[in-house]
């Protein structure tokens, strides 16, 4: 009987969520406020419902119940207990409806912590979000039950994707997820915005930090995603331009972009119809996001089905939400008002600058990504866009970007003289060139990336460091907004760091190795010693041992698998990685080639780590900014 | 001319220039870096021409796979039912990769051998890719070329 339960408090929900869409809208429309009291409950019943019909779900999964057909298709008696958790979101309907509870508990958030907001505001954001949450419980409701029984039930369950075996793959997800949804928050009051049809900076001030969050989470996520491609694929490889990871990265670009406008228009009041935009751009791509993953529309490894009603719901849903999201700014942005003026040297061009680039390498990807998909819906061939497309043009709109960060923070507002930041940063342009140039001769493989790549962190890093000297000793402390940009700013350089040299510095052979065999690799030294048995919970694994040597000396055994999962047999490859903060050592173990040798894959990836810590601080910052007083103290100066 | 509509005017020229090289500079790379998707059938008919880069789609022929015992380099044929082509792959081959199962190739044809600089083998068992699955279903339905239904593969 469980499942029904689940079915009905789904159902429920999407009542809940109708008439939170409709009741509070119409009251803000008609200035009735028993209409707009509505909103508040409404949201805390909806979380109540989806969270019930989750845990269900999740109980389902707990309690191998292969009666449930999403539970018989994506778990399996021998599932260790803690993947039974996780792949409650292992596949289509599971994520979806992680996707909306996420959605609900943000949804409740903003519920709870917006008594500062005028009542209509509050009632407009919660209507909208309403309105989101609608579509995505119909959705899933008539397209992706999970509920859906599977008669007679099934004795054995066809076993979650062994690929999602995985520690990474229990945060990847959720982390994304609160990451997309968070973007709603932005998204609803921006439509509330042109719905009133004037922004007030205190408004803008308590929105702020929901866009901080919900970007650190997508940050989080992202990197996440990218560290269990790099240990889970066993391919080495950290970043493929995959259409899903674009679709991850493409709203994470926008929410950049968003958090620096908004901040403009929260202080300046300087183009706000162009954060408004961003708000609904930043959320229309996560929607598209979500749905284009889910709809199978792309070929990818996170495609789960291809269902055609699945697609048009999609589409339709896409349509109505950006479509009439574009309708209602087209109609209302122009009665924005357009705030200050500016001058050409002034922060607010520094900040319009990093918009226009965050947001060409937005359109750039999205270009790359759906142009598959338009050759083939014309007839123009089965085409795929090469990864060489992305890295070439991102790397052309990054790099300006890179140049123009450490002097943001340093220009004022309005209007400033060049040369005073010109003198200021000077010698810091002049030792980071003069890093990239001994990185270039010193480095192993000595190229134009890893001199670029040292140049622009060294560049970033140090006149990041510059803003803060000069802030500590003019007023002798940062806000929390300052910090949290500062260490935003300062994860870019690391990430710089990782990025490009291990792009340029990475090495990689593959090769066929008897026991006992070695393969030199610069300072290091693999030792094949053989491939034993090993017997897992569900699978059976060859396990390779590679002793690995740098400069004669050991260190450190590493243990490649293979592994045969029994339920469907699947083959995955678990890499063996010694991490380290100058170089990552990676062994995978190819194929049995007879005679006891067996193909290797070694790789000595130098930095990758930092990319995933530059990512880690730049999540930070985003909380650590998002933590500033001044965005709880001025919501505050409202109810006084 | 006044100063205001002067400057305005040098905005919308740079602003049109500016849009101008990025579409360039966009058109550019992208051609450059499609890589169109040909099963056998298409490449032997030549319409895959002569030297360029591109992928190959289909299933691995079974019986096919060679590998001389200690080496790492592989040879197979693919199939989409009509006809075959030869693969020379160096390197190790992914998973999922076997003989009876989809395969999409990236590289340049070789004196009538396909030499792929990668493989992929997509996702699981029973799935298909998308674009293999259509331009096989569409060109031939024979075979055992399986084109699994929709909303019933692996998830």
């Amino acid at each position: 009987m469980l499942p029904e339960l689940g079915q009905v408090l789904m159902a429920l929900a999407l009542l809940v969520a109708a008439l939170q869409a409709l009741l509070p809208l119409a009251g803000a429309h008609r200035g009735e406020p028993r209409l707009m009291a509505v909103a508040r409950p409404a949201s805390y019943a909806m979380l109540a419902l989806v969270g019930g019909a989750f845990a269900l779900l999740t109980w389902a999964f707990v309690s191998q119940d292969f009666s449930v057909r999403y539970v018989a298709t994506n778990s399996n008696s021998l599932l260790p207990m803690v993947y039974r958790y996780t792949a409650v979101w292992g596949s289509h309907e599971g994520s979806l409806l992680l996707w909306v509870l996420v959605l609900c508990v943000w949804n409740a958030l903003v519920a709870a912590f917006s008594r500062a907001l005028p009542q209509a505001v509050v009632a407009r954001v919660l209507g909208v979000l309403g309105i989101v949450a609608c579509g995505f419980l119909a959705f899933l409701i008539f397209t992706s039950n999970p509920f859906e029984r599977l008669l007679p039930a099934a004795a054995e369950g066809r076993d979650l994707n062994p690929l999602l075996q995985d520690p990474g793959m229990i945060i990847h997800p959720p982390m994304q997820y609160v990451g997309w949804a968070g973007f709603s928050v932005p998204f609803a009051f921006a439509i509330a915005a042109l719905l009133d049809g004037h922004i007030d900076a205190r408004w803008l001030r308590w929105v702020r930090p929901w866009t901080n969050v919900a970007w650190a989470f997508l940050t989080v996520g992202i990197a996440l995603g990218s560290w269990w491609a790099y240990y889970e694929l066993g391919w080495g490889g950290w970043w493929f331009w995959d259409p899903v990871e674009n679709a991850a990265f493409m709203p994470w670009l926008v929410g950049a972009a968003l958090i620096h406008s908004q901040a403009v228009t929260e202080k300046r009041g300087s183009f706000p119809g162009w954060t408004l935009l961003l708000a609904i751009a930043a959320f229309s791509l996560s929607l598209m996001g979500t749905f284009l993953v889910r709809s199978g529309v792309l070929t990818s490894v996170h495609a789960f089905a291809a269902d055609p009603s699945r697609g048009l719901f999609i589409l339709v849903f896409l349509g109505l939400v950006i479509g009439g999201s574009l309708l209602l700014y087209a109609l209302r942005a122009g009665r924005l008002d357009p705030g200050a003026g500016f001058r050409p040297a002034s922060r607010e061009t520094l900040l319009l600058l990093n918009n226009l680039l965050l947001a060409s390498a937005c359109a750039m990807i999205l270009l790359g990504t759906l142009y598959p998909l338009l050759a083939d819906a014309l007839e123009l061939g089965k085409i795929s866009v090469g990864p060489p497309y992305f890295g070439l043009l991102f790397f052309v709109l990054m790099a300006p970007l890179l140049a123009l960060v450490p002097l943001g923070p340093l220009v004022r507002w309005q209007r400033d003289q060049a040369s005073k930041v010109a003198a200021l940063l000077l010698p810091w342009l002049g030792l980071a060139l003069v890093a990239g140039a001994v990185a270039y001769f010193a480095a192993p493989q000595g190229s134009w990336k890893t001199a670029a790549g040292v140049t622009g962190a060294a560049w970033v890093g140090l006149g990041t460091l510059r803003f803060v000297w000069a802030r500590l000793r003019n007023s002798g402390r940062l806000t929390a907004e300052m910090w949290g940009m500062v260490l935003a700013h300062l994860g870019l350089a690391v990430f710089v760091v990782g990025a490009l040299l291990v792009e340029a510095q990475n090495v990689q052979r593959e090769v066929a190795l008897k026991p006992g065999q070695a393969l030199e690799l610069g300072r290091y030294a693999f030792r094949f010693e053989g491939v034993d048995q090993l017997r897992g919970p569900n699978y059976l694994a060859d396990r390779g041992h590679v002793q690995v040597l740098r400069d004669g000396r050991p260190l450190a055994l590493l243990h490649p698998e293979k592994r045969a999962y029994a339920s469907g047999g699947q083959v995955m490859t678990e890499a063996g990685i010694r991490p380290g903060l100058a170089a990552d050592v990676y062994v995978a173990l190819g194929e049995s080639l007879g005679d006891g040798a067996w193909a290797v894959r070694v790789h000595v990836k130098p930095f990758v780590r930092w990319i995933w810590g530059g990512a880690a601080l730049m999540a930070l910052g985003g909380l650590v900014a998002a933590g500033d007083r001044r965005f709880r103290r001025a919501t505050k100066e409202k109810t006084a | 001319m006044n100063p205001q509509r002067r400057r305005r005017l040098l905005l919308v020229l740079v602003v049109v220039l500016a849009s101008g090289l990025v579409t360039a500079l966009v058109a550019m790379a992208l051609q450059r870096n499609v890589a169109y998707l040909y099963t056998p059938a298409e490449v032997l008919r030549g319409e895959a021409g002569e030297r360029a880069r591109f992928r190959l789609g289909g299933m691995v022929e079974k019986g096919s796979f060679q590998r001389a015992a200690g080496s790492m380099e592989a040879s197979f044929r693919v199939t989409d039912g009509d006809a075959q082509l030869p693969v020379r792959y160096t390197g190790i081959l992914p998973d999922l990769f076997r003989e009876g199962q989809a395969v999409v190739a990236t590289g340049r044809m070789e004196d009538g051998v396909f030499v792929a600089e990668n493989v992929l083998a997509k996702h699981d068992e029973t799935y298909m890719p998308k674009e293999v699955a259509d331009k096989m279903g569409v060109a031939h339905q024979k075979h055992e070329v399986q084109v699994p239904a929709p909303g019933t593969e692996q998830q």
